[in-house]
């Protein structure tokens, strides 16, 4: 019963997606200044690139019945931009301190998209060991022979289906 | 005494504060027994229904033994063993005479912000928030009972607490649900949520002799236990909803459709369901009505929607054109909890049904601010938490 942590990892899955949405919707439609903000001058086409990537992933865990895949698919996301940003650190350009912050910001949402997926698996692995429930009818013979046994139950006036509603051969 | 009180969004607390004492000779206090966790309490542990102020003590479904009555208070007396329904009606008023007791004119003692809220007041409720009284809840050792004389089901010696207890709220909001549906031997019905009010109300179909009932969740246990009670079950999650009721009806489409899910739908892999969630993060949308409008899309035409879940303000986007095209009938509301309670008391008593099948944790009141989030969050297979004061 006990977990490490408050958040469920749905709902930290949730907001990795909202996060990916804000984030690629940056990069897809400002690469321009983004790219000066991280000193990957000359890299504005693959920043967009990214920011579609970006929106594809986040759009998927919201969208997806089951949001593991896609919270994998932003940790290997994670390390193409830790990849790209190394390169903004080698680089002479005066906007190296940047990519340096952006560089900590990706490590740590690498970080929860990690714990996130982990998370979810964890989940998906304790589900698969089900407890019992198939006996808890609450009723004393099976489902099929106590179809009905109500019957006697009449239902107040009010809450009867309108005549015009009901099928022909009990309005009739 | 002890009491779970409500401190602010995701915090439940476990307090000590004053008992209850008489306040009205029509009043009684009780000593709790059992009570149990709701899920509309959760509406409130989310921080999605207004009214809550902090140290409100929280649940209204419990039962116990009358310690105390006040005066003009004649049908009860110390010792009595009571279910307390969730709703506090005067048993007196329009409503009251009517059965429709869960729109009590006269137990809400803060009428007038109802009056304005909702134009004109609901009843009184336990645990659930200014707006329906502010009376304190029974997850507590002790409550006073406003109206007590009418607000109560008296239960025999000879049932556990685990049996009787349901008859406060989800048993009869179950049944309601179904008997809304004025279920025919023809009907398919069709549920979404198996919680705990979705459980009762599969049963409740199948005793009242549903065709077929066919029950939507996504959580495994749930459908587990869904099948158990006699349901066919979909997992929205894994299938279409909609592809897959048409697949059991011939195409056709459920003839009554229960709604025991509410303002909280979960996300699913739907349009509908982002643009509630996207809309919600931003303030303006309070609810996220997904399931009711797959119930009005898929119900067949001049079929029935009952709608037992809770919704709490302004829901967007439903297609009511598409209803009032299709002749549909809705019926929803909180519980007439004593209109049904002799009745399903006597089935009990007969064994046609024992409601203590749905728990599947029981803990002291200490451990109720844990449970809320393991409840909440559909953790350790939880499906319904009772707590012993």
């Amino acid at each position: 019963m006990a977990r490490r942590r408050n958040t469920p990892p749905e709902a930290l899955a949730q907001g990795l997606g909202w996060f990916s949405i804000g984030l690629g919707l940056a990069e897809l439609l400002a690469p321009h200044a983004v790219a000066r903000n991280l000193g990957l001058r000359g890299n504005e086409r693959l920043l967009a690139t990214y920011g579609a990537r970006e929106l594809v992933t986040g759009i998927g865990i919201l969208a997806a019945r089951d949001p593991e895949p896609w919270i994998w698919g932003r940790v290997a996301g994670d390390a193409l931009d830790i990849g790209t940003l190394a390169t903004g650190l080698d680089g002479a350009d005066d906007r190296r301190g940047g990519a340096g912050i952006a560089m900590v910001a990706v490590l740590g949402a690498t970080v929860l998209d990690l714990l996130c997926a982990s998370d979810l698996r964890a989940r998906r692995q304790a589900r698969a060991a089900l407890p019992d429930y198939s006996r808890r009818s609450g009723l004393p013979r099976p489902p099929e022979a106590m179809r009905g046994a109500a019957r006697d139950f009449e239902v107040p006036a009010d809450m009867r289906t309108p005549e015009a509603l009901r099928p022909w051969t009990s309005a009739a | 005494m002890r009491a779970l009180c409500w401190h602010g969004k995701q915090d439940i607390r476990c307090d000590t504060v004053p008992d209850p004492r008489i306040e009205h000779p029509r009043d009684a206090i009780i000593r709790v027994t059992s009570c149990a966790i709701c899920g509309s309490d959760l509406h409130l542990y989310d921080g999605f229904m207004p009214g809550m102020e902090s140290g409100d003590i929280m649940g209204h479904e419990f039962m116990g033994v009358v310690e105390e009555v006040g005066p003009e208070n004649k049908a009860l007396k110390k010792g009595d063993r009571i279910v307390v329904p969730f709703t506090i009606i005067c048993g007196e008023c329009d409503q009251c005479r009517r059965g429709n007791f869960s729109v009590c004119e006269r137990s809400n003692r803060n009428k007038s912000l109802a009056d304005k809220v909702f134009g004109h007041t609901t009843a009184g409720l336990f645990g659930y928030t200014h707006l329906t009284g502010g009376y304190a809840g029974g997850q507590a050792e002790y409550v006073r009972v406003p109206f007590a004389d009418r607000t109560h089901v008296k239960v025999p010696e000879n049932v556990t607490d685990e049996q009787v207890l349901f008859l406060g709220d989800i048993f009869p909001t179950g049944w309601q649900a179904a008997v809304q549906c004025d279920i025919q031997p023809t009907d398919t019905v069709a549920i979404w949520g198996c919680g705990p009010v979705g459980q009762f109300a599969i049963r409740s179909a199948v005793l009242l002799g549903a065709k077929q009932v066919v029950a939507i969740d996504t959580v495994p246990e749930r459908l587990a236990m869904a099948r158990a009670g006699g349901a066919t079950t979909i997992d929205f999650m894994a299938e279409s909803v909609v592809e897959r009721l048409n697949e059991l009806t011939g195409g056709k489409g459920p003839e009554k459709c229960i709604d025991a899910v509410g303002m909280e739908a979960h996300a699913t892999a739907t349009l509908d369901s982002l643009y509630d969630r996207a809309k919600q993060a931003v303030m303006l949308e309070t609810d996220r009505p997904h399931v009711l409008r797959e119930m009005m899309y898929v119900c067949r035409p001049a079929g029935t929607l009952s709608i037992p879940g809770v919704y709490g303000g302004l829901l967007d986007k439903i297609p009511f054109g598409m209803a009032m095209n299709k002749g549909l009938t809705f019926r929803m509301g909180q519980t007439h909890v004593n209109r049904w309670t002799d009745d399903l008391l006597r089935r009990i008593g007969q064994g046609q049904i024992d409601p203590s099948f749905v728990i599947t944790h029981t803990v002291g009141l200490e451990r109720g601010p844990e449970m809320y989030k393991t409840f909440r969050d559909k953790q350790d297979n939880c499906i319904k938490v009772v707590l012993k004061p």
